[in-house]
């Protein structure tokens, strides 16, 4: 028989099922309880039952493994199972590993999940004998302990080399903000922010202060994904996986990735190449983002690298109400990693979906496609949502 | 033991530099073929454009710019907590700018992480590695600027 060429997965799966648990700086549960609780909410939500479960897609730094979700929520046999690292970079990593295991008939029901203890439980990097995946002896007896000092060191940079200023940032910060004011679901929802709160608030490392971090919180969510074909007899409209994709540059060194020849073109240059490469759209089209804040530079960085900008122009991008609703591209509609739950990332992608079916607290008219990215600084991953 | 700053936790590629560090020496990893010569940092087995696996460290200056740098705040590990807001600079080297070291400027080999006022760092300013041994035996590169 003759060999033809791989279709891809262009369109070929969908989330159909989306569920979460409440957000908070401390939940009485486990870390397995809260996870089990957002599967089987995801597949209730789908109308799916756990016993057809055939596939899971989890992210390092998650506690419960597959065996344990699979027992506890009674899934069938596993055929596919993936689990990708880098932390935050890896969050639409899982849904990409899906729809392709999906697309290729190695499992027809898939579910990605994130379950996280962070605002009650330790912080990683308190941790001086684990050995993170970037060489630690070149950074951390200096004091450069903490992601928030690692891309304070880039942040800097970047607002010497371009003339971004904290005004730029609190953009960032304040559309988030603005948008979990209206999700009542949001750690932050009846907490607004004021340019005077940011400016006058404290240092975590200069040049970042207390609100271009995000949160620390306690909570889990999953997703469930099918074919196209069966998710056209799903309950809820589905959320097409476009396009999906994984970057790792060429030379890039995590999180602290001062030793190549460009340090401020980040992992979202790489996956943003190949996937909109993959892709019938182009930035022009994106109703609304979700792009991975886990500190507010990461976004005029991420905004240049998935091309919505030149090189150098995300800080000016964020000008003029651009990223709040009806702005030329409004981010983070549930609030994000800066005010509605840090949970690495994966609430961006259930917001995604709920853009698409029209049920966001802080909903895009009409809105038909959705960019979702992952952690920017680490390898990372990204999806183009469609209706 | 809580009170002491971190030591490098070194590996089988990185222990060269340390050893160097000790004799107040600031050498890189270079690639030993006399076509190619590429530095490299942070060190690995084998060079990623020849992809020869025989190497030298070569002497550098110790001369260098500031190419960023933060002020950390607490929460941090408390040896650095107790000399915080400290500063912690990406330096880039003079005889190869593409190298960048992570490290500390400091108003004397010896002086405390916040020995140096904020105001008195900004991006480009020249700095100069000189030595600190810590009270454990290690000796790691700090840095000094060139007009204090």
């Amino acid at each position: 028989m003759a060999r033809t060429a791989a279709p891809g997965i262009k369109d070929a799966a969908a989330i159909v099922g989306i569920g979460q648990t409440a957000f908070a700086k401390q939940l009485p549960e486990s870390e397995k309880t809260l996870a089990c609780r957002a599967i089987l909410s995801a597949l209730a939500d789908a109308g799916i039952e756990p016993s057809e479960v055939d596939a899971f897609a989890s992210y390092t730094m998650e506690e419960t493994d597959e065996v344990e979700i699979a027992k506890s929520i009674g899934a069938g046999d596993v055929t596919y199972f993936s689990k990708t690292g880098y932390g935050g970079g890896g969050s639409c990593a899982t849904i990409a590993h899906l729809a392709t295991a999906v697309a290729t008939n190695q499992a027809s029901v898939g579910v990605a999940w994130r379950s996280r203890k962070r605002g009650s439980g330790p912080r990683p990097w308190r941790d001086t004998t684990t050995q993170l995946p970037t060489p630690a002896q070149w950074t951390r007896p200096f004091g450069l302990l903490r992601p928030a000092d690692e891309i304070a060191m880039l942040t800097r940079r970047y607002m010497h080399e371009y003339g971004v200023t904290r005004d730029h940032l609190f953009n960032v910060a304040l559309a988030c903000r603005n948008r979990a004011n209206q999700n009542p679901s949001a750690v932050m929802y009846e907490r607004p922010l004021t340019r005077d709160m940011y400016m006058t608030s404290r240092w975590i490392s200069e040049p970042l202060c207390l609100y271009d971090n995000c949160l620390e919180t306690d909570g889990a969510l999953a997703c469930v994904v099918v074919s196209a074909e069966r998710a056209r007899d799903c309950r809820h409209k589905p959320a097409y996986i476009h396009s999906a994709a994984q970057g790792l540059p060429a030379q890039h060194h995590g999180m602290v990735n001062y030793w190549n020849d460009d340090p401020l073109t980040g992992p979202s240059w790489t996956t943003a190449r190949h996937l909109w490469k993959q892709a019938d759209l182009t930035p022009a089209d994106i109703d609304v983002a979700q792009i991975y804040d886990a500190f507010t530079a990461l976004i005029p960085l991420s905004l240049e690298g998935y091309g919505f900008c030149a090189r150098g122009e995300g800080g000016a991008f964020t000008e003029r109400g651009a990223l709040e609703t009806g702005g030329r591209l409004p981010l983070n509609t549930s609030g994000g990693g800066l005010s509605e739950a840090y949970v690495h990332g994966f609430n961006l992608i259930t917001e995604g979906v709920k853009q698409l079916r029209g049920t966001s607290t802080a909903q895009v008219p009409n809105a038909s496609t959705c960019l979702v990215t992952a952690g920017e600084g680490v390898p990372t991953s990204a999806l183009l949502l469609r209706s | 033991m809580d009170h002491d700053l971190l030591p490098p936790t070194t590996d089988p590629d990185g222990a060269p530099f340390w050893d160097y560090t000790s004799r107040h020496e600031l050498r890189v990893q270079s690639c030993r073929t006399p076509a190619c010569q590429t530095l490299r940092f942070p060190p690995r087995p084998c060079c990623p454009h020849c992809h020869s696996f025989d190497t030298e460290w070569r002497r550098m200056t110790g001369q260098g710019r500031i190419w960023s740098y933060v002020i950390p705040h607490p929460p941090l590990l408390p040896a650095y907590a107790e000399q915080a807001p400290y500063n912690v600079a990406v330096v880039e080297l003079t005889d190869a700018p593409h190298i960048r070291l992570v490290g500390n400027v400091v108003a004397s080999p010896a002086a405390r992480l916040d020995s140096v006022p904020p105001d008195r760092l900004r991006i480009g300013a020249k700095v100069q590695a000189v030595y600190w041994t810590t009270p454990d035996g290690t000796t790691i590169p700090r840095w000094m600027l060139e007009r204090p």
